[in-house]
């Protein structure tokens, strides 16, 4: 029984939520095995070969794996397949690509966004938005998973020293071209991985006023995160959502601002450590998750708190 | 150039589940029943493809038991061509879905399939990837923005980090995220007469699939409850218990 984790990386370095994966494929039993498909990604690969618990490294390198297509990264763990019983990825926007398209292709179901490995065959996954937890038994010959990185703790990112082996590359498929990227570079920490987010929803008004949050995500070093209804009305970039359809996050401080609390919106975020909101009005849902409250209008509250914080 | 748009019924966005007692579930019976949001948003687009002159016909498609003919109709409402429903009691899991509309893709020739990225029940985000890997299309999932020129799609996805563009070949799936577009109301008349479009009913034999869950689900339980905490009075009083109770700043 060997697991391989499908690692998310840009080329040059490990993406967290590699780490994530790999705990979970830990706790299927077997050996670990990660897969880095890329273009000039050896410092990647290298990164991979330094994480605790990991046995081995495979590396395919070809410039029609540069940008993560999901075509050609699918067939080349398809590719690689044969070895192993239990196949993961972390489920980000990438591996929620590339995952179905590899289980489809070795007739397996995939079993999505586990939380919990119960046996090599049995998992814990949420439906409903979170509302209720599945435990699923897989009769498949081989599991292919993607793994909610909230549920597991990541591996340590070093420690490790796994052979890094080269593999060949399989060759494009030639029926999908990446075009363009338009990536918003932040300072601040992912919302992935961050200790303290702080989120803003409609309450916030317009894009302009997020800045509000700026300082006091300053002060506590915080990712910045949104509703739904704050990206829809463009306040903020797509990648900012917190809920069940975008990032399903669990950092130690989720402060909501502006948030009404829709069950949607609860799903991606209910697993913090504390909670806090800061709504006017004071029947909002977000105060039945919220461990502190302040009902009153945001817009001196916040500053109010930037200022307290000191 | 034909568009196919798998819809599926699902427990409405809007209701509170409740788990079963028995622990077998959740509870389904007398609940309100909705198309799944992101295949509104899958169908709009394709009306917006027709609308443009881009598609010529628009096939809804949607697995399931019998009541899935209302999502049907409401796919017809929004304007949809004709609907085909692949009728079954089994619960179907997504790569069974995705068999059954690879098969009606085979006999129906789509150049395009778009699908929702998720259904809000199962939440898998699988079918629209797994179809395209057994038809062997190429994929663009998470879209916010798609342009359909020379063959080819030019599809703008929602990804970490902001956004990604891809340019497929054509026919491709195509799964749609919730800045897309914004779905159009049903109106009365339409409702009317979607009533007289075209619905065919086929079985999952009649495509030769086998359609048998592949996922054993041993239980389904209730998470962990959040219990409310309290309002404090003041900025003071919040951040003395987030450094002296909670102890996270
Ligand atoms: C298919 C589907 C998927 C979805 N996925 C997601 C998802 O992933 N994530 C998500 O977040 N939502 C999601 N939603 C949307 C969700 O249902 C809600 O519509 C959304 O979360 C509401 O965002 P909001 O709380 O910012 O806005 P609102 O519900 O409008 O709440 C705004 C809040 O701000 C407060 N407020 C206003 N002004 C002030 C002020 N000056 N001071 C203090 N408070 C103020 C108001 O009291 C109110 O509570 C989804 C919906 C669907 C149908
Ligand atoms: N039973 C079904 N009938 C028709 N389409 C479906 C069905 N199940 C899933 N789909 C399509 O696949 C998408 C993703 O569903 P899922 O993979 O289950 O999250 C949905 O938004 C639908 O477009």
């Amino acid at each position: 029984m060997t697991a391989l984790v499908i690692a998310e990386h840009d080329n040059a370095t490990l993406k967290g939520a590699t780490l994530n994966a790999v705990t979970a494929a830990a706790q299927c039993g077997g050996e670990v095995h990660v897969l880095v498909a890329g273009s000039n990604c050896g410092a990647a690969a290298q990164a991979a070969a330094q994480v605790a618990g990991v046995a081995k490294v495979l590396v395919a390198d070809a410039p029609h794996l540069a940008d993560a297509l999901a075509e050609n990264v699918a067939a080349q763990v398809v590719a690689l397949a044969g070895a192993y019983s239990h196949i993961l990825a972390p489920a980000t926007p990438n591996g929620k690509n590339i995952l179905p398209r590899v289980a489809a292709a070795l007739d397996a179901q995939q079993i999505s966004e586990i939380v919990a490995v119960e046996s090599p065959d049995t998992f814990v996954r949420p439906i409903y938005a979170g509302n209720a937890l599945a435990t699923v038994q897989s009769a498949d010959a081989k599991k292919v998973i993607t793994v909610r990185t909230t549920g597991f703790d990541g591996a340590a990112a070093s420690g490790g020293a796994a052979a890094v082996e080269s593999v060949a590359a399989v060759a494009d498929a030639g029926i999908s071209a990446f075009v363009s990227r338009e990536v918003a570079k932040s300072e601040r920490p992912e919302l992935g991985a961050a200790k303290v987010i702080v989120s803003g929803g409609r309450g916030m008004g317009s894009g302009e006023n997020f800045k509000i949050l700026e300082p006091l995500a300053d002060k506590l070093g915080a990712a910045m995160g949104a509703s739904r209804a704050a990206v829809d009305a463009g306040f903020v970039p797509n990648d900012w959502q917190v809920g069940q359809t975008g990032k399903i996050v669990a950092p130690q401080l989720y402060i909501a601002v502006g948030i009404s609390g829709a069950i949607q919106h609860l799903a991606g975020m209910k697993d913090s450590k504390v909670i806090v909101a800061i709504n006017k009005d004071a029947e909002a849902p977000i105060f039945s998750v919220a461990d502190y409250g302040i009902v009153g209008d945001l817009f001196t509250i916040v500053p109010e708190l930037v200022k307290e914080l000191g | 150039m034909k568009v196919l748009v798998p819809v599926k019924r699902v427990v409405d966005y809007n209701v509170k589940v409740r788990v079963k007692a028995d622990q077998t579930g959740v509870e389904t019976a007398n609940v309100k029943m909705s198309m799944n949001p992101f295949d509104e948003i899958a169908v709009e687009e394709a009306m917006r493809l027709k609308e443009a002159g881009v598609a010529t016909e628009v096939v809804v498609v949607s697995c399931g038991v019998a009541a899935c003919q209302e999502t049907l109709r409401t796919g017809l409402a929004i304007g949809a061509d004709r609907a085909i429903l692949v009728e079954t009691d089994v619960d179907l899991q997504p790569l069974a879905v995705a068999k059954l509309l690879a098969a009606v893709a085979r006999k129906e020739g789509p150049s395009l399939m778009i699908l929702g990225k998720q259904a809000i029940d199962d939440d898998s985000n699988q079918t629209g990837q797994m179809v395209a890997a057994l038809l062997g299309w190429p994929q663009a999932t998470f879209a916010s923005k798609v342009v359909i020129a020379d063959g080819k799609a030019t599809v703008t996805r929602e990804v970490d980090g902001g956004l990604e563009t891809v340019r497929i070949n054509l026919p491709a799936v195509v799964t749609t995220d919730l800045r897309l577009n914004e779905p159009r109301y049903v109106t009365l008349p339409n409702i009317m007469k979607a009533k007289k479009k075209p619905l065919e009913n086929v079985k999952p034999a009649d495509l030769g699939v086998d359609v048998a869950p592949r996922l054993k689900t041993l239980k389904v339980t209730e998470p962990p409850k959040r219990s409310a905490g309290i309002k404090v009075p003041d900025v003071a009083t919040l951040v003395a218990k987030l450094k002296n109770e909670a102890k996270v700043i």
